[in-house]
């Protein structure tokens, strides 16, 4: 079981990275673009202001934690 | 590696990690054109996204004072530390440290870069033409290292990643939100403003942060 724990470890070392609300935030906003691209709301700008909105708040995170030190 | 294990289980490491990369290259390319175009623009749009913003977010924070800038003279001064005092175990007739740390970094680089040949190969329908890039990029880093015979910490390495953090979060949003069903504006043109975008709100987001900077850090 180590190895599968190690195989697992590894992946999401590899994808998720320092912070698992960036990769949870990618996933939320693509879903709300797709419902977004079926009504009749032009949805191209949603994409671009929800990865602002996602950098944004994973620095602020960031750097808060920095400044509790 | 090769300067403190030796040279023989480096290399070996290295090269077993180059067919490994060649393999799941050889395995995952082809099936990746099988998938439907919109499925893989999503997926790859969503890691490319992922991709994207942990370097974009590691390079602001850098650039703004509030992590420290990598100091490639103290990694390797600490990297080469461990190896020398690291215990020797062979097996096959190699150092097995050696071997296995040169063959992890070797693959996990690899990984990321095989990663991004792929998924821009196969959602513009030319992986070949991607490769070619890769390895044009490969002989300008080696001609540059001649050229400059300088030590890594002359590389403007925290600019580099802010520059790649900026690129795969710009395609990333592009086919991202194209997978999903999205009708940009201008067509493939659009690329252009959403990389506008990403860099002016990632500046701006350097110039806040270094704003708020801790007097310490």
């Amino acid at each position: 079981m180590k190895w599968l724990q190690r195989f697992v470890r590894f992946w999401w070392d590899f994808v998720v990275g320092d912070d698992w609300r960036v990769a949870a935030g990618i996933v939320l906003a693509l879903g709300l673009t797709a419902l977004l691209a079926t009504t009749d709301v032009p949805a191209w700008w949603f994409m671009p202001l929800a990865v602002a909105a996602v950098l944004g708040l994973s620095l602020v995170r960031a750097a808060r934690s920095v400044a509790r030190r | 590696m090769g300067l403190t294990r030796g040279w023989r289980s480096a290399l070996t490491g290295a090269a077993a990690a180059l067919v490994a990369l060649a393999a799941i290259v050889a395995a995952l390319g082809p099936a990746l054109t099988s998938i439907p175009i919109d499925v893989l623009r999503l997926v790859v749009g969503g890691l490319l996204l992922v991709f994207g913003l942990q370097w974009l977010r590691k390079a602001i924070l850098r650039a703004s004072g509030w992590r420290a800038q990598r100091d490639e003279d103290s990694v390797f001064a600490r990297e080469t530390a461990a190896a020398r005092t690291a215990g020797k175990e062979e097996k096959a007739g190699l150092d097995w440290y050696g071997f296995t740390v040169s063959f992890k970094g070797v693959l996990l680089e690899g990984l990321e870069v095989a990663f991004i040949v792929l998924t821009f190969g196969s959602t513009q329908g030319s992986i070949p033409l991607a490769a070619a890039g890769a390895a044009a990029a490969v002989v300008l880093v080696v001609v540059a290292g001649v050229v400059v015979r300088g030590p890594l910490s002359r590389v403007p390495e925290n600019t580099l990643a802010f520059a790649v953090g900026v690129m795969l979060t710009t395609f990333g949003t592009f086919w991202g939100a194209e997978g999903a069903g999205v009708d940009w504006p201008g067509g493939d043109a659009a690329i252009l403003g959403v990389l506008a975008f990403i860099l002016l709100i990632s500046l701006a987001f350097v110039g806040a942060l270094q704003a708020r900077r801790p007097v310490t850090a």
